[in-house]
């Protein structure tokens, strides 16, 4: 206990001391100098700031699902977020730090995700919390990280819940809110196929909800014809796909799971009901989906095709865009990490969201406390650029992730083709508009290279 | 009226998935008085057994029979090992081993299949009758027939196990007076574990056809079947593979009409109340054979 | 199950008391609350007083003296251990199992969350009161479902709890405009008071990060303790010897004027009482109240920890409790910091592991962990007083 709380007030000393320097938010002995693994300063100038941040080393935490039933797909996350850390930390780390990667099991539990979160945060002493996923889950967490003050970045949903900088300034999120998503969607069915009679299948939580107020804020509500929703676990949704056929909905729009998009793809295929499809960015996942397809299709077409003609959105690459140069990195980096298992999109994601990770590890500064960390991503997060499509929308006031996504249709190979520009946009009524930076390729190290701010 | 139909149609299947579960259930009750909830793990397993049969080449009726066997030598196992140190004793104390049996299980079949879903096709085409343009009977397919059929064939095969045969005989009569079939010579102990072998090979049948109805198999995908499966168990009276089926064909449909009308989310309470009002007024089961007991 | 007959097990005794308990029980609510001291033998009171004295010394040094995230971690013991209370007299004593626990500690999580919020400008009702209509809210839910449960036995109370236990959470998800849906709704943990953050300075030199979750681990275990007495007191009370005469003598106490119906509802009244405290106590220790913490294996666990523990005994469900707080992370730590797994590999095998040890508890420690070890002191002296006996 008592070491424990010693170090505990050497944090809070420093945290001090960093908020009453405002704005700059930075150590005095932070060099300017960019990141990269150390310009504007060598090793030894590094110093232990407090819990999670030492000499050489800095500890991100995190909570997965890795058994129970939201394990499937998920469970791969953190093992492409410790690719990605493995290959930073060959390369020098960050300021000659190794980042320290440490995640446990949750079991989708609420319950359990607020006991290991605080061994994370008391035990583990982590410097801060990246990626926890699950909108219950790390919902258990947030009052704790905010009243510690630990950074709490990046949380793994599209939940609006983590942009809200006023009574949660540790808290981050990093994909797309699927309310953003629901608009994009929206406007390009309203302009594209303006006499489709919409029919949405809804997983029965805040993602479908989110999803459905984006999406009727462009479609008439006279245009969705029928609403059918599920709950997660109960897999048999023959009845909500033969009500959808029964409505006469020819176009249907899904924010599911991807367990979901294969589910219902089977019922529709029994059913002879062949509208158009469409599935939110989470349940289009075409290589898990595609291998689940595949083996119902008997050879007559292979696994990625089963999702020929379905539109998505995409907000980061994905495996399918085979020349795509953030992809072939992080296909190296995986082969060259020496985990089982191939690349999917979610160890994509993950190692996307490490990316960002590393460059805001990098702006904070040399000897960061926590609070140097928030105000790094708060400061700087919005220039980051990186695998996402378009910018982070962080700044002071703001505190939600990507702002936009492309419109993606598969063709016959199962890749996803560009139907629209990148389109930006935020919840609310605020406009889609054409994104006009470009992506950008991968810096060649494959490292990014941010400078410090302050 | 379509929608009504479709419902009743979807009620028989699922309601058969619940029944195959529940018989296996019955079997167990029925040698040793101990509800197994270790049923849907070991079911599981030999589902799991059965993909791997499937995956090296082999057909669904080779991985079916390798299933059952495999449920066959479980069972017995688990009946001489873990089961037989507890018959007899206080009955939560069975409760907790089945439990911790359900917990280790599914752990070792996620440790050596992995979490991730995989797909599982049935032996049969699963597309549904279509009426007319339009309207197709999703649970009207050769496959949903398959199911059903399975599972009544096997119910009448363990009814007539138990009338006419001998060992049918001798296995009753180590369920319900242990001393008087031993004197009359029955081999009790091996009664108990023919009866544990019997219903895992059962419930290994239930897997199968699970995974052919839901599509997609995972460690824990046998985990909602476990509750639904006891209830229709204990609505049929828990002695009974005629209530079994009974009883699992009524859940399935009085959920799937839930399911239609209402939300996917009162499916668990909707369980609830039928099996309250159904026990209340005959509180051991549809189809118990014993006096029902004084309230 | 044997050993909690012994003490009591003198089923004449519970038929001739039997008439004046029932009246007894009849105003039991407040006998529980008031009139106590006229029930029980004065020395029981005592003693029951004086262990609670012990035992909140004995928390106040374990709190103390252990890390921060240990005392979460007893504030985990704690809402589990008031629900396996709660069931072991409900299952120990009136002999009647529930599946469903988990689903009445869901409605007292949702009373205390719902009664919490309010505005962060606001000033939250007081954690007492709140607790009170948790735990009332439970017991009335409690009632109706033990009227049901009184008329049913073994396996179909087994099979109407576990409805329960998968029903009830359901509604959190069907009514979400109140209850919130799935991400269910966060609690705004209670605010330590001035003189709470002076005192553990003062004992152990603690300050600043993670006090509040002391603080909740403070009150988490007071609220054990004060349940723990009230159903010692309970159990050991001439309603305590009813409950036993219904559970192993059900004709005798039923020709002597006991009416099983009602004494088994009011078990399973009292128990549903101690799982909406154990609700409450979790919602503030998690800060969430949301239907994935109630799923059927909560309801489950606390079986597990009853049995395991020594089924009729507080001190049993106490140990059974702090085996699932502690015993399954100890092993996740086992399987990646000594035999080097991937955590998911880890966590999956922890699962492997404790799965095997309850098997193995029951087949070589049938009376659970208390038992067996009350059991082995008892056949120690046994052995004793024989060889004693032989020489002299």
């Amino acid at each position: 206990m008592t070491r424990n709380s010693r170090r505990l007030v050497s944090v809070l000393a420093a945290a001090t001391i960093a908020t009453s320097m405002a704005a700059c938010g930075g150590d005095d002995d932070s060099d300017g100098g960019g990141g990269g693994g150390g310009g504007g300063g060598t090793a030894e100038d590094n110093e232990a700031t407090g819990p999670g941040m030492t000499e050489d080393t800095v500890t991100i935490g995190s909570h997965y699902p890795l058994t129970g039933r939201a394990a499937p797909g998920y469970s791969e996350i953190p093992t492409g977020v410790q690719a990605y850390f493995d290959y930073v930390n060959a390369n020098g780390g960050v300021y000659d730090r190794q980042i320290e990667w440490v995640y446990r099991d949750d079991g989708y539990n609420p319950t359990n995700t607020s006991t290991v979160v605080r061994e994370l945060v008391l035990e583990e002493e982590v410097f801060a919390i990246m990626g926890g996923l699950g909108t219950p889950t790390h919902n258990a967490v947030l009052d704790f990280l905010n009243t510690e003050e630990v950074p709490d970045l990046f949380v793994s949903s599209g939940s609006s819940l983590w942009d809200d900088p006023e009574n949660l300034p540790y808290t981050f999120g990093w994909q797309t809110d699927y309310e953003s998503e629901g608009k994009i969607i929206g406007q390009y069915i309203a302009e594209e196929f303006p006499d489709a009679k919409v029919g949405l299948f809804l997983q029965d939580d805040d993602f479908g909800e989110d999803g459905e107020r984006g999406v009727r804020q462009y479609l008439d509500d006279d245009q969705i014809v029928e609403v059918q929703t599920y709950t997660s676990g109960n897999i048999d949704v023959g009845p909500q796909i033969a009500a959808l056929q029964a409505s006469g909905a020819d176009f249907v729009l899904g924010f599911n799971t991807p367990p979901y998009t294969a589910l219902t793809q089977l019922a529709a295929r029994d059913l002879n009901y062949t509208p158009q499809w469409w599935y939110s960015n989470v349940g289009s996942a075409p290589d898990l989906v595609g291998s689940l397809l595949g083996a119902f299709s008997q050879g007559a077409v292979s696994g990625a095709s089963a999702l020929a003609g379905i539109y998505t959105t995409s907000y980061i690459p994905t495996v399918d865009q085979v020349d795509d140069p953030w992809i072939q990195l992080f296909q190296r980096i995986w082969d060259e990490s020496g985990q089982e298992g191939v690349l999917t999109n979610t160890r994509v994601y993950g190692m996307s969201m490490a990316y960002t990770m590393v460059q805001a590890l990098q702006a904070a500064g040399r000897n960061p406390t926590g609070d140097d960390l928030v105000a790094a991503v708060e400061e700087a997060g919005a220039d980051w650029q990186g695998p996402a499509f378009t910018p982070f929308r962080y700044s002071s006031d703001r505190h939600a992730g990507i702002s936009g996504m492309s419109v993606v249709q598969f063709n016959a190979e199962g890749v996803g083709e560009p139907k629209t520009p990148l389109l930006v946009t935020d919840t609310g009524d605020a406009e889609i508009e054409e994104y006009d930076g470009e992506p950008i390729a991968p810096p060649e190290s494959g490292i990014p290279d941010e400078e410090a701010v302050g | 009226m379509e929608q009504f139909i479709s419902l009743t149609l979807g009620g028989v299947v699922n309601g058969s998935v619940y029944a195959a579960f529940a018989l296996a259930l019955v079997l167990i009750w029925r040698s040793t008085r101990i509800v197994n909830f270790a049923q849907g793990s070991m079911a599981a397993a030999t589902t799991f057994i059965a993909v791997a049969v499937i995956d090296a080449g082999g057909s669904y009726w080779l991985a079916l029979v390798v299933a059952l066997l495999s449920g066959l030598v479980m069972g017995a196992l688990i009946e001489r090992v873990v089961i037989r140190p507890v018959e007899g004793g206080p009955e939560l104390n069975a409760v907790i081993v089945t439990l911790g049996l359900f917990v280790a299980i599914q752990g070792i079949v996620a440790l050596v299949a992995g979490v991730d879903e995989r797909a599982f096709v049935p032996p049969f085409s699963t597309v549904g009758y279509e009426v007319r343009e339009g309207f197709t009977l999703l649970s009207l397919s050769r496959n949903s027939i398959w199911t059903v059929g399975a599972v009544l064939v096997t119910m009448l095969a363990l009814i007539a196990l138990f009338r006419f045969t001998r060992l049918g005989l001798a296995m009753r009569a180590s369920a319900f007076g242990q001393e008087v079939a031993r004197l009359l010579g029955v081999r009790v102990g091996r009664m108990l574990t023919l009866g544990w072998a019997l219903a895992a090979a059962v419930g290994a049948l239930a897997g199968m056809l699970i995974a052919g109805d839901v599509s997609f198999i995972g460690p824990t995908f046998m985990d909602t079947l476990i509750v639904f499966g006891f209830v229709a168990a204990v609505l049929g009276g828990l002695d009974s593979p005629i209530g079994a089926v009974v009883g699992g064909l009524l859940l399935g449909l009085a959920l799937n009409y839930v399911r239609g009308y209402l939300d996917d989310s009162l499916l668990g309470m909707a369980a609830l109340v039928i099996l309250v009002v159904v026990l209340l007024v005959r509180p051991g089961g549809l189809f118990s054979t014993t006096a029902a007991r004084r309230a | 199950m044997s050993e909690t007959q012994t003490p009591t097990g003198d089923p004449g005794a519970a038929s001739d008391a039997a008439p004046t308990t029932a009246t007894a029980g009849a105003n039991a609510p407040s006998a529980g609350a008031g009139g106590r001291r006229s029930l029980l033998p004065r020395i029981t009171l005592l003693r029951h007083l004086l262990v609670l004295v012990v035992g909140a010394a004995v928390a106040v040094l374990l709190l103390e003296s252990t890390e921060l995230n240990t005392n979460i971690k007893l504030g985990n013991v704690a809402y589990l251990a008031i629900a396996a209370g709660g069931l072991t007299l409900l299952t120990g004593l009136s002999g009647q199992i529930s599946l469903g626990h988990g689903a009445l500690m869901a409605v007292g999580a949702y009373t205390t969350a719902l009664m919490l919020d309010v505005e962060r400008s606001e000033e939250p009702p007081s954690l007492a009161l709140v607790f009170l209509a948790a735990v009332a809210a439970t017991t009335l839910v409690g009632a109706l479902v033990g009227v049901a449960a009184a008329r049913l036995h073994g396996p179909y109370l087994a099979g109407a709890t576990l409805a329960l236990a998968v029903g009830l959470p359901g509604l959190a998800l069907y009514f979400s405009d109140t209850f919130n849906g799935e991400q269910g709704l966060t609690i705004r943990p209670p605010e330590r008071p001035e003189w709470f953050t002076e005192t553990v300075e003062q004992l152990s030199g603690a300050t600043g990060r993670g006090l509040n979750d002391k603080w909740v681990a403070y009150i988490a275990v007071a609220c054990l303790l004060i349940s723990y007495f009230f159903l010692a007191n309970l159990m050991r009370s001439r309603m305590g010897r009813t409950w036993r005469a219904v559970r192993d003598q059900e004709v005798a106490a039923e020709l002597a004027g006991i009416s099983l119906g009602a004494w088994r509802v009011l078990a399973f009244v009292v128990s549903a009482a101690a799982a909406g405290l154990a609700g409450a106590v979790l919602a503030i220790v998690v800060q969430l109240a949301a239907p994935g913490s109630f799923l059927p294996v909560l309801s489950l666990s606390l079986l597990t920890a009853v049995v395991i523990g020594g089924l009729g005994t507080l001190t049993g469900a106490l140990l059974g409790s702090a085996l699932l707080v502690f015993l399954p992370p100890w092993l996740i730590d086992l399987g990646r910091d000594v035999f080097d797994m991937e955590e998911a590999q880890a966590s999956q095998s922890s699962f492997v592991v404790y799965g095997l040890l309850l098997v193995v508890t029951m087949l070589f420690a049938p009376a659970g962990l208390v038992g067996t070890i009350r059991l082995a002191l008892l056949r120690r002296r046994a052995a004793r007083a024989l060889t004693r006996s032989g020489r002299g």
